[in-house]
């Protein structure tokens, strides 16, 4: 008998709203596509938990590795001209 | 050197209140604590669906029978969303159920117990999924971050369990002599073993203080089994039932109930396999997953053979 695999392992995004975005929800373990729409809408929306579904294989998430945090996600503080705070405006401009 | 450097590192973020996710470091023991606590809690949920699945053929009405089934389904749902959980941390499926059926983890201690007539199947929504709602509540702020994100989910859906059973519980103290007696027998049987579901008291439990020190438990086995009896007290006179503990007495100078003393014997007893049904629980687990082996291989069959025909097309 071949090695019991549990089959493949998919990510599961819900749009809980029309207009909202995907939020992850959870996984799910199918074989295919069809298999993991359906047990993803079995396990994850059983009281109108959503509107739409979006399922990706697991194995094709790319993923920030959390020692480049620093380099990636640095505050840049040194660049306040990316707030709109950081501009003067006229005395007694209006609606900006 | 380095490596006490990071474990450091992880415990001031866990000091600062932060989330630790699947790639973030987490010292060995952190991992190996998470996929124990997690596993088990999985494999509850999972093999609890057992002393319900029981009465679905014989609920009292197509209400009730409906109601469990919904119930059930949500169980089995709560198990996946676990071992998914489990699963960030390294480990697959397949060595979670080897490890569940080798009996090197362990589900819990009250699906050992059977659900002998419908008051029970009142008794384990109310006292049973009671006693895991005050749990779950408290977890949904685990430090390890899909496993906070699991809890939040179930415990949206617990509470419509603990209120099933308490309205079977109701309405039996509402009816016949003999209904009302079934009701108390329930609660006299499933109350001791819901309490031991919080575990040993603090001063015996093993793994607390790794778990209190890492948040992954954020109470104490006894602050929570205190906080099951407090709520539970109440409910239960509103609707006629006796506490069977000729101990239990409101304090008034710590404003909460004192009990009398937990029978840790039996704990034990049927914790290391020799409850009433654990043999039963583990022998259905097993057959059924083996009978479902044909399902998976068919399924997997099917995907290669599909990626074959795309190939070929290609």
């Amino acid at each position: 008998m071949a090695k019991d695999t549990q089959l493949d392992l998919w990510e599961v995004f819900i749009q809980s709203k029309s207009g909202l975005p995907y939020v992850h929800a959870g996984s799910v373990h199918a074989s295919d596509a069809k298999m993991a729409m359906q047990n993803a809408r079995d396990t994850y929306t059983r009281r109108g938990e959503g509107t739409s579904i979006w399922l990706l294989p697991s194995k094709n998430i790319v993923a920030s590795n959390p020692d480049d945090n620093e380099m990636l996600f640095d505050p840049s503080n040194d660049k306040v001209y990316r707030h709109p705070t950081f501009y003067v405006m006229p005395e007694g401009a209006k609606n900006i | 050197m380095h490596n006490e450097h990071t474990n450091q590192h992880f415990q001031l973020r866990i000091d600062n209140g932060e989330y630790i996710e699947a790639k973030d470091y987490m010292p060995d023991g952190y991992r190996k604590h998470l996929i124990r606590q997690i596993s088990q809690h999985a494999h509850s949920e999972v093999i609890g669906m057992q002393p319900e699945g029981n009465w679905i053929t014989r609920a009292p009405s197509l209400r009730s029978k409906q109601i469990l089934l919904a119930k059930i389904q949500d169980e089995g749902g709560h198990g996946l969303y676990l071992y998914s959980a489990a699963e960030t941390l390294g480990i697959s499926r397949v060595e979670l159920i080897d490890q569940l059926h080798s009996g090197k983890a362990k589900y819990s201690n009250i699906f050992n117990y059977p659900a002998l007539n419908w008051a029970d199947i009142g008794a384990i929504g109310w006292l049973v999924d009671g006693a895991a709602i005050v749990n779950q509540v408290s977890l949904q702020r685990t430090s390890y971050g899909p496993y906070s994100r699991a809890m939040v989910r179930i415990c949206k859906e617990e509470s419509f369990h603990q209120r099933q059973g308490y309205e079977i519980m109701a309405n039996m103290m509402k009816g016949t002599k003999e209904q009302r007696e079934m009701a108390q027998d329930a609660m006299n049987r499933w109350w001791w073993p819901a309490l031991m579901m919080f575990g040993p008291h603090d001063t015996d439990s093993p793994h607390s203080s790794d778990a209190v020190k890492w948040k992954i438990k954020r109470e104490t086995n006894d602050e929570l089994r205190q906080k099951f009896i407090d709520k539970t007290v109440q409910q239960a006179e509103i609707i006629g039932l006796t506490i069977p503990d000729k101990d239990l007495k409101f304090n008034e100078k710590t404003g909460h109930y004192d009990i009398g003393k937990i029978n840790w014997d039996e704990f034990h007893r049927v914790i290391n396999g020799n409850g009433p049904c654990n043999k039963q629980r583990m022998e259905h687990h097993i057959k059924y997953h083996n009978e479902g082996a044909w399902v998976r291989e068919a399924a997997e069959a099917y995907k290669k053979k599909r990626l074959a025909k795309q190939l070929e097309i290609a």
